[in-house]
């Protein structure tokens, strides 16, 4: 029998299995979208060069930009990263080399643990440890927060990125009489850059939006601040603060500081994935 | 596990003996041709000749085909070059009956002569002839070394037949011309021989891998 | 980095074959080998001849990888992998050796073709010689031609020595990674079936340049082709479940074989 009765059945079933599925992915995009675009419709008027560069005008007055902010973001998460990255894709590449010992079992099962706090508790621990015996708020206890939110990210994500790279390069390395930790050094660590690197860049953008620790951290400043051992300012806390103000001037400011710190986000995640595309040249 | 490939080695093995049968019953009628006279079985000779170089071409086809196509080792690239060796002899040994028949056929137009070992010699070369493709047949190294072993045999009749019949022609010289196609058939006879001897030699190498040519045979 | 003292002298390949007065490059005596308890291969003893190319074959799992992976001791990077018995290389104990130090005398070359990714086809010929301490510009770039050439590699790269290893073809590869390993000037050379992941044509290159190397360089080469075995080697020696079954010269062994089961296994009789 060449026709089958079925026929019809079966597909009027699938095109409705794919329509229903499709909707649903829709709706998820859908949300993106909508946060964007109200974000991009609230805040967008407000973007202008003073923004960037000025400072928080006194309270009540209209203008004035977040200058400040933006410097005091990129200098606690910078500084974050120089602490955290490090120690994190260091851990990672222990992982990914040593991986059924039980001291890499521990070690996974507490990065994973540590990767699951929420942010706010890293804060208030940060504020006991350093806060509490500096005296004073302090970028640098910001910074300690932040680094603490991105070890775990950057060592499981090195972790894989390590384990990817195939057991042939390994051996290759070893059959030709060169040391094991030169042949992770020079060999792994390379042939897995591409993906430590990208994982620790989403890590910085992901600490980048958190408020919480650096409410007990870094604790805020309407000025520029006297270095990293005094209290600094931060986007995501410039955009907490003004929000729950009464001022609409602030609302406003906030808005578009909030789509400041989206834009942000989204150009690293673009970056990282356009980066991180499988190469056409080559086998 | 059977293969393929063996059928094929098989049928080789089976189109050698059909030759060898042939070249078998070609000596036989070639012989009778001197010890019956009888001109008629010539013709019977040359009829199996034609078939006879016909298995030779088409074996040494067949042999040329399963090296190129299947690469063998061991036992079975022994037994091809084994095939291919008694292929070329027995071709010799058709050639050989032939040429006794064609002695045979001048013998048949001149007056009786007295054949002396020659019989004799048939016998010998005939039943090592035999055994030789039994061995091969049966893979029996025993029997082959026993064919190599009658070799010297045959190879005395021949010289002893050769001093009677010079005898002969010193003391009559009309019997030279008739004298001379009898060595000329012994000398065919001894040369049968050879090529059984030949045979054996191809059969032990087939079958233990060990090339015993021009070099005596232990017991 | 301190290598061996003993320089290998390039043998006339006459000399070199069948009849061997000199003495051997690895001697191999009562070597067992496997995974967690279970033995692979039981009591292996061997003579590899120098600047002969030795095959072994044998079918799967039958334990010739790890056979050669014990010589240059790279079993034992697998967890739960054990070797004992006697390996001498050139009269040392490998198993008293530095296990770097012996890899630098015993090169391996794989199934798959592995060149480094992030490298070079110069930058991967040479990376034996610079990971491990060379700096001497003249004599690298020398080694990486010589190599090259030797893996009948050169005329088709030579002009493309900065492009990425990757780019070749999968036969182009394998060669690169003999030249990689011979850049280090190793007195032995294992294969672990170098041609399986090729076709026909990178098969036959690659055993040309095997072919020529012989003589000046000693090679062990696995491989589940016998034909390959029968073009490549002097020596042949058949593994069957973990036993040596028989080594001897590969013309032997492909006509007239001692052993009934080497001859079932090179006629295709095994079920």
């Amino acid at each position: 029998m060449i026709t089958d009765s079925n026929f019809e059945r079966r597909q009027a079933v699938g095109k409705l299995f794919f329509v229903w599925t499709g909707a649903c992915a829709l709706v998820a995009c859908s949300l993106l979208f909508l946060i964007l675009g109200y974000i991009a419709w609230q805040g967008a008027s407000s973007l202008d060069w003073s923004f960037f560069t000025r400072l928080p005008k006194p309270v009540g007055e209209k203008g004035g930009g977040i200058a400040n902010a933006i410097l005091g973001s990129a200098k606690v998460v910078g500084l974050a990263a120089a602490l955290g990255l490090p120690i994190g894709v260091a851990g990672g590449l222990f992982l990914g080399e040593n991986r059924k010992s039980r001291m890499s079992f521990w070690v996974r099962y507490a990065a994973d643990v540590l990767n699951g706090i929420p942010s706010i508790i890293v804060g208030l621990v940060t504020y006991t440890l350093v806060v509490l015996p500096m005296r004073h708020f302090s970028g640098l206890a910001g910074s300690i927060a932040l680094a603490v939110i991105m070890i775990p990210i950057a060592l499981r994500n090195t972790e894989e990125f390590i384990r990817l790279v195939p057991d042939t390069l390994r051996e290759a390395g070893l059959a030709l009489g060169i040391p094991r930790w030169k042949v992770t050094l020079t060999i792994i660590l390379p042939a897995a850059s591409k993906g430590i690197l990208t994982g620790c860049l989403l890590a910085v953008s992901r600490v980048a939006g958190e408020t919480a620790p650096l409410i007990f951290t870094a604790f805020g400043n309407r000025y520029w601040g006297e270095g990293m051992l005094q209290p600094v300012a931060s986007l995501p806390h410039t955009i907490y603060t003004y929000a729950i103000s009464p001022y609409d001037d602030w609302h406003r400011q906030a808005w578009a500081a909030a789509l400041v710190l989206m834009l942000f986000v989204l150009t690293i995640n673009a970056a990282s994935r356009l980066w991180l595309r499988p190469s056409q040249e080559g086998h | 596990m059977k293969r393929h490939f063996d059928e094929d080695l098989d049928g080789l093995a089976a189109r050698l003996l059909h030759m060898g049968r042939l070249t078998e019953e070609m000596i036989q009628l070639a012989v009778r041709v001197v010890t019956e006279r009888d001109a008629l079985l010539v013709a019977e000779v040359k009829r199996r000749e034609h078939e006879v170089n016909e298995l030779h071409i088409e074996i040494d086809d067949r042999a040329l085909k399963l090296i190129a196509l299947h690469q063998p080792a061991a036992g079975d690239l022994r037994m091809i070059a084994a095939a291919i060796k008694i292929n070329s002899d027995l071709e010799r040994v058709g050639d050989q009956a032939v040429n006794i028949a064609e002695t045979g056929e001048y013998l048949c137009k001149e007056p009786k002569m007295k054949l002396f070992d020659v019989p004799r010699m048939v016998e010998v070369a005939a039943s090592m002839l035999k055994d030789s493709l039994e061995a091969f047949a049966r893979k029996d190294t025993a029997l082959a070394k026993d064919v190599i072993r009658r070799d010297d045999e045959e190879d005395r009749l021949k010289s002893q037949t050769f001093n009677e019949l010079i005898h002969l022609m010193q003391s009559d010289a009309s019997t030279i011309q008739r004298a001379m196609d009898v060595i000329l058939i012994s000398r065919n006879l001894e040369r049968v021989a050879d090529h059984a001897t030949n045979i054996a030699e191809d059969v032990i190498f087939m079958v233990l891998g060990k090339d015993i040519r021009h070099r005596h045979v232990e017991a | 980095m301190s290598t061996m003292t003993m320089p290998m002298k390039p043998q006339p390949e006459a000399a070199a074959r069948a009849q061997q007065p000199a003495s051997p490059v690895l001697e191999i005596r009562g070597l067992s080998a496997g995974y967690a308890s279970a033995p692979v291969i039981r009591d292996v003893r061997m003579d590899i001849g120098r600047g002969l190319v030795t095959a072994i074959i044998g079918p799967s799992g039958c334990g010739k990888s790890t056979l050669i992976r014990c010589l240059n001791r790279m079993h034992e990077i697998i967890p739960g992998a054990f070797c004992e018995g006697d390996v001498r290389l050139e009269g040392h104990d490998v198993f008293r050796m530095d296990p770097v130090h012996l890899r630098r005398q015993v090169g391996m070359v794989f199934q798959r073709p592995n060149p480094f990714p992030t490298m070079s086809v110069y930058e991967n010929v040479a990376s034996g010689l610079r990971l491990n301490g060379v700096r001497d510009r003249k004599l690298t770039a020398e080694r990486v031609e010589k190599s090259l050439r030797q893996a009948a590699l050169w005329d088709e790269v030579k002009d493309r020595l900065d492009k990425p290893g990757v780019g070749l073809s999968g036969g182009q590869q394998q060669r690169l990674c003999i030249a990689r390993a011979l850049a280090v000037e190793p007195r032995v050379l294992l294969l672990d079936e170098p041609c399986s992941a090729l076709d026909p044509i990178a098969t036959a290159r690659i055993e040309e340049a095997l072919l020529e190397l012989k003589g000046s360089l000693t090679m062990v080469i696995v491989t589940h082709n016998m034909q390959q075995a029968a073009r490549v080697s002097d020596r042949t020696a058949f593994l069957l479940m973990g036993d040596l079954v028989e080594y001897d010269e590969t013309q032997k062994i492909f006509t007239s074989p001692a052993d009934k089961r080497t001859e079932d296994y090179i006629t295709g009789r095994f079920g």
